[in-house]
């Protein structure tokens, strides 16, 4: 079985979020980056069926070369090789684009993105991915066993969890729950090393197109004081909320 | 052209956001002068949408449709967007439109933006704002399309009532032959989502193991709330996943927010930002959550709580 795992580089969940340049672009100063939390819980299912399957991982990202050390932790991690579009994308569809040319040529049977980057949260690039290559799809995805072709999964709805089946190839939306924090793998100096002789391909960017831009970023209003209410007069509190606030 | 949303129902009714969805398409489509339509699938009682300045809805009713399938509905989506010419397509932020929305827009070669608040500030191009960086910003996008797919994040528009003589018509469902079978749906009967709540209570570690949950759950039941809890919770397994809110869990946009023995870690934070109103009972007064929070009780939970719930009861019981 052939996996790709899409990544994303993005902030840590810690960062500060600041902006530059008259509020267009992201302020990167100090920040650390990270592979995007829901691309990790899809790595590491990726890594699983390379284990216990045989699967080869291959991981992709759409991005300039500051995000290779995001990829090299993904290949510490385990994964076989990597490739980078060499592209600095504005938006989800262009991302998906790239991300198809490539599949066209490599035949996966399975395709893992994070349901969604934590930076833009554009929750775009899988579901266009798998309408641009005909595959089926699954987002939110919380399990997933392969057995052969088929694939036996489930999914975090409002309020309960869906199981469904279907064929491979497929691409899954990963989520928190595919596979549980403690699984995650923190790579070891061994990893590391051989990381470093894995191969990490760049590849030019193919034409595509642009669906959206941003044009101005903005921080959310600064908040009002908060309010306290002593705890022997917790029915101060209820009035609040109902005559202030209006929330009950 | 049209305006279309896409009405969500649950048990056979609509659901909040579907009047949430008409209201915010009929705001768009007065000042164009255009018809605003909507889809609903499998749902036998249609005049509650009629309140809510609806033109034109379309049912599509077929018991293989009775499971959201995303490229089943997307397909069908797509099919009455391109006979009605629908310029705009109007989405929820619910994990199915989510699901939806991607594979829609492909099909239709539709633009999309997700998470966006509020009315756009332009139709022609298309600007609106969104939620970016897990509610810690904004951004402003501009989508230069011949059609537009918008999904509106939960609660972020007031629902408004302008009934409207509501043409019902009948579709025949397009079904495509697929392997994708839905096998099981399992919900929690009788609770309130998260992602529907408008009230949402939530514990942390403060509340010291899964067997002091009843705290949460009493008060989340006497307010007829949603239950969540913070990171470190999840991590331990002193409640599932779903129930995770934050920055890698689920996001929360409820009217009201009590976060009882959470510290307020950036992430957490991040993640219900969008709430209008929160409450934090924490025993530590220098809590960060406090500095994020509209109202604050210093306090042992397991003294403020029960006093809350009994406060409530009577409140209610008086009301």
């Amino acid at each position: 079985m052939k996996i790709l795992v899409c990544v994303s580089h993005v902030p840590d969940t810690t960062s500060k979020i600041n902006f530059v340049d008259d509020d267009t672009a992201f302020d990167k100063n100090g920040v650390q980056f990270i592979i995007n939390p829901n691309d990790e819980f899809g790595l590491t299912r990726a890594i699983w069926f390379q284990q216990k399957q045989g699967a080869e991982v291959t991981v992709i990202t759409v991005g300039d070369p500051s995000c290779e050390p995001t990829l090299r932790k993904c290949l510490a991690i385990g994964a076989d090789r990597a490739f980078r579009i060499d592209l600095s994308p504005t938006d989800g569809f262009q991302v998906a684009q790239q991300l198809s040319a490539h599949c066209k040529d490599e035949n996966y049977d399975l395709i893992i993105a994070g349901r969604e980057s934590i930076d833009y949260n554009g929750a775009m690039v899988p579901g266009m991915l798998s309408a641009l290559l005909g595959y089926s799809f699954l987002t939110n995805c919380m399990a997933l066993e392969i057995e052969g072709r088929s694939v036996k999964a489930s999914r975090e709805i409002d309020g309960g969890i869906e199981s469904v089946s279907c064929d491979l190839p497929l691409v899954v939306g990963a989520q928190k729950g595919l596979v549980e924090e403690k699984d995650l793998i923190i790579p070891n100096m061994r990893g590391i090393m051989q990381a470093r002789q894995k191969s990490l391909t760049v590849v030019p960017a193919v034409d595509s197109s642009i669906q959206s831009s941003i044009s101005k970023f903005e921080k959310p209003a600064p908040k009002g004081a908060v309010k306290m209410v002593d705890a022997n007069q917790i029915d101060q509190l209820i009035d609040l909320l109902h005559n202030e606030a209006k929330v009950i | 052209m049209s305006i279309l949303i896409f009405t969500e129902t649950e048990n056979g009714k609509f659901k909040k956001s579907a009047f949430e969805l008409a209201s915010y398409g009929r705001a768009i489509a007065d000042p164009l002068g255009v018809e605003l339509m909507a889809v609903c699938f499998n749902i036998q009682d249609t005049s509650p949408l009629e309140s809510y300045g609806v033109d034109r809805l379309i049912q599509i009713s077929d018991p293989s449709l009775e499971n959201f399938t995303a490229h089943q509905y997307a397909a069908n989506m797509a099919e009455i967007a391109q006979t009605h010419d629908a310029k705009l397509v109007i989405l929820s932020s619910s994990a199915n439109a989510k699901y939806l929305a991607p594979l829609l827009a492909v099909s239709l070669s539709a633009g999309y933006a997700s998470n966006v608040v509020g009315l756009p500030e332009s139709i022609e191009p298309l600007r609106v704002k969104r939620s970016c960086f897990t509610n810690k910003a904004f951004n402003l996008s501009t989508l230069d399309n011949k059609v537009n797919i918008i999904g509106l994040s939960n609660n972020s528009y007031p629902v408004s009532e302008n009934p409207k003589e509501m043409v019902v018509e009948q579709k025949k469902a397009i079904l495509s032959e697929t392997s994708f079978k839905v096998e099981k749906v399992e919900k929690a009967s009788g609770q309130v989502s998260i992602a529907d709540a408008d009230i949402v209570v939530s514990g942390g570690r403060g509340l010291k193991g899964p067997e002091n949950w009843h705290l949460i759950e009493d008060l989340a039941s006497t307010l007829g709330a949603a239950t969540a809890c913070s990171k470190p919770v999840s991590d331990m397994g002193w409640r599932p996943h779903s129930e995770h809110v934050g920055q890698t869990g689920k996001p929360v946009a409820s009217n009201l927010y009590i976060a009882i023995g959470v510290s307020g870690a950036i992430q957490h934070l991040a993640g219900i930002n969008s709430s209008k109103v929160k409450v934090v009972i924490n025993n530590d007064p220098e809590a960060p959550f406090f500095k994020a929070a509209d109202y604050g009780v210093v306090g042992d939970a397991f003294e403020v709580v029960p006093e809350l719930i009994k406060k409530l009861k009577a409140f209610k019981y008086n009301e």
